[in-house]
């Protein structure tokens, strides 16, 4: 995958991390040598045979994969158009797609002896899957969580506790998300020398933006096996949410050259584009934060401004650069959904497929609802069911007041 | 082309005295505040002064200078009124070096150009950027250049031999070495590996060379601004502020004072120090 074709748009990142102007290596001069190891790291594990083999051996027996490419028969009925596949992300081990990527970059941390992993979460997935690899391979691990995040997401905070993980929750700024990368960030410059910071999303300083599309790329590429064997054809249409953006990469990269196919991302539309929420795309412009440039929600004066959205995932106030670029090129058309049309999606999914969505994906299915019956019955689309939704049920039944 | 910085440094080695450097957030608590206290800074004892552009978002920085942000943010504080207490703090002192120090975001927001153009009229000398590592210097760090503003590096610890050429080719004015691998306001060096790695730093550098972060008395300041050009310290003084505020976290009589008073006894603890052997 690394063959760049001349006019690909799967060619980027360039050897300074950068998908046109976005990406980049924005930190403070304590980690650039520690990120120019791990560059090197990657590249090196990248290309070693043993590497993938003991990955792929992992991803089969202990996550779960291949994922299941699910014909939701009764959705597609219900919308009366397009023929809609779930990606089952939800079914791997820890109960979503974030596992993908742990394990990557764990193996990568044990490959480069350190002992200690620290990790930021907002709903809590990438978290719980940072703690389950790092029990594991027998790893120490620290998750930063905002205050406000431990609050809403306490099943998965009991899970990291059961495996282990230390959870020390943040309430600098808006004690969420974004926060809780700060203070991994700090922790990362002050424990430079035994610790590596596994990043959740397909952001931060390069190579991350790079390493974790790479791991998360398994969705796309089973799903293009998966959808010849069903159907014998590539699909029409891609569809996935979009906070950091690692599900939405992970199921676009493998067809982002395949140029039949068109691909959907879904932002939180919060309380609506001109409230409170968290699509940095639809309402951001370009800025630079947590070593990357990307489209950013900020203030005229460029100070970084609180994401809303009911999903804790989503809750961010940036985007993977990777995604900045594929907008402003024009490959991926961002939608978004706001929190009450979410919460419809989830409500649908959950009786009429008998899948209890997470909030995340809720906001793809609720673009589901707007494209799909508007589409013929030969459509086939594939949405990415990147999480299931135990962990969102006492925040769900709150805001439908207890009624579901 | 020589900027206040460069005359500072001169003066103090043909005195044979380390530079007493200061931390200060812009509009912390409030810009008016702010502006007495910077034009108290001088006659306290400090050499040159660090103003920080308040950033929601420090990743760097420990819990007090976060704070100190996040009050500026609070009191209206914006990268436009920061260079406009620059101007004037200007009217009534042409000597002090200034250097604006923060995060990339607010300038990129800002624009590049136009930044530099407003910080150089306003009487800016340096930048401190701590998110633009050498690897970025397309972005900041050679137009500063070019429009006469000293872009100053940090050193670390991390910094290995390899490394530090490449982080000192664009670096002008000073060197700041940051004496642990840390945030802001954390525990402090040992004096002895800081006198080391200043050295090794010297060995590829003619620029004077300060260090910073955990430095908060007079007698480690003494310590390390005897092994080096220059001792900063900052978390100390945002900690002096942040003590002498009002329950609503508003200035008080006593405000000015309390940063003046911290400084004085901190800049006789540096100029305590014997210069470093250049």
């Amino acid at each position: 995958m690394n063959q760049a074709l001349p006019n690909s748009f799967r060619s980027g990142p360039d050897e300074r991390g950068h998908f046109g102007i976005y990406g980049g290596r924005f930190v403070a001069e304590t980690l650039m040598p520690l990120i120019l190891d791990l560059e090197k790291a990657y590249a090196q594990a990248k290309v070693d045979p043993a590497f993938r083999a003991e990955m792929d051996g992992h991803l089969k027996h202990y996550v779960g994969r291949p994922s299941a490419l699910y014909f939701a028969e009764r959705l597609t009925e219900h919308f009366g158009g397009a023929k809609i596949y779930f990606k089952r992300e939800d079914l791997n081990h820890t109960g979503a797609h974030k596992v993908n990527n742990v394990l990557g970059q764990i193996m990568l941390a044990k490959r480069m002896g350190k002992p200690r992993v620290i990790a930021e979460t907002g709903a809590g997935m990438h978290g719980v899957a940072t703690a389950t690899m790092c029990a594991k391979f027998g790893l120490e691990c620290v998750v930063f969580m905002g205050a406000v995040d431990v609050e809403r997401q306490q099943p998965n905070v009991l899970r990291m506790k059961a495996l282990g993980a230390e959870v020390r929750p943040v309430s600098s700024g808006a004690h969420t998300l974004k926060d809780a990368m700060n203070e991994a960030l700090r922790d990362w410059v002050t424990n430079v020398h035994d610790t590596f910071y596994c990043i959740g999303t397909v952001a931060g300083p390069h190579p991350y933006p790079m390493m974790v599309r790479d791991f998360q790329a398994v969705i796309g590429q089973e799903v293009r096996e998966q959808i010849m064997q069903a159907e014998g054809r590539l699909p029409d249409s891609l569809v996935a949410c979009i906070g950091g953006g690692s599900n939405a990469m992970g199921l676009f990269h493998p067809f982002l050259d395949d140029p039949g196919v068109a691909i959907y991302g879904v932002e939180a539309a919060g309380h609506g584009l001109d409230k409170l929420h968290a699509a940095s795309i639809a309402g951001g412009k370009p800025g630079v934060l947590h070593g990357n440039r990307t489209y950013l929600l900020m203030d005229p004066d460029g100070q970084i401004e609180e994401a809303h959205s009911i999903s804790a995932g989503l809750d961010y106030p940036g985007v993977g650069p990777e995604h900045s670029w594929l907008h402003d090129v024009g490959r991926v058309k961002f939608l978004s959904a706001t929190d009450t049309e979410a919460l419809d999606a989830f409500k649908l999914c959950c009786r009429l497929e008998g899948i209890i969505p997470a909030l995340e994906p809720s906001h793809a299915l609720a673009k589901v609802a707007d494209l799909a019956p508007k589409l013929p019955k030969d459509h086939l689309m594939v949405v990415n069911m990147s999480g299931r939704g135990d962990k969102d049920l006492a925040s769900v039944a709150e805001h439908l007041g207890g009624q579901f | 082309m020589t900027t206040r910085i460069d005359t500072r440094f001169a003066d103090l080695a043909h005195e044979g005295r380390p530079a007493f450097v200061t931390f200060v957030m812009a509009g912390d608590p409030d810009l008016d505040t702010s502006l007495q206290i910077l034009k108290a800074l001088p006659a306290a004892g400090a050499d040159v002064i660090e103003i920080g552009m308040p950033f929601t978002d420090p990743m760097a920085d420990g819990p007090a200078i976060q704070a100190a942000g996040l009050r500026a943010l609070k009191a209206g504080t914006t990268l436009k009124k920061t260079l406009a207490l620059v101007r004037d703090f200007r009217t009534t002192d042409n000597v002090t070096p200034i250097v604006l120090m923060g995060y990339y975001n607010p300038i990129y927001i800002y624009g590049v150009d136009a930044f530099l153009a407003d910080a150089k009229q306003a009487g800016v000398d340096g930048l401190i950027i701590v998110d633009l590592p050498p690897e970025e210097d397309e972005e900041l760090c050679l137009p500063a250049m070019k429009a006469g503003l000293n872009f100053i590096r940090l050193a670390t610890p991390t910094t290995d031999e390899k490394r530090l050429p490449a982080v000192l080719a664009n670096t002008s004015g000073f060197v700041y070495y940051v004496s642990i691998t840390g945030i802001t306001g954390s525990a402090s060096a040992d004096a002895s590996a800081v006198g080391a790695a200043v050295q090794r730093i010297k060995r590829h550098t003619s620029l004077p060379v300060c260090v910073g972060f955990g430095i908060r008395t007079p007698e480690a300041a003494q310590a390390i601004a005897a092994q080096a050009n220059g001792a900063v310290v900052g978390s100390a003084l945002i900690d002096a502020v942040k003590a002498s505020l009002d329950a609503e976290g508003r200035a008080t009589k006593a405000t000015v004072g309390a940063v003046a008073d911290l400084v004085a006894s901190l800049a006789a603890g540096v100029r305590g120090a014997k210069q470093a052997a250049e």
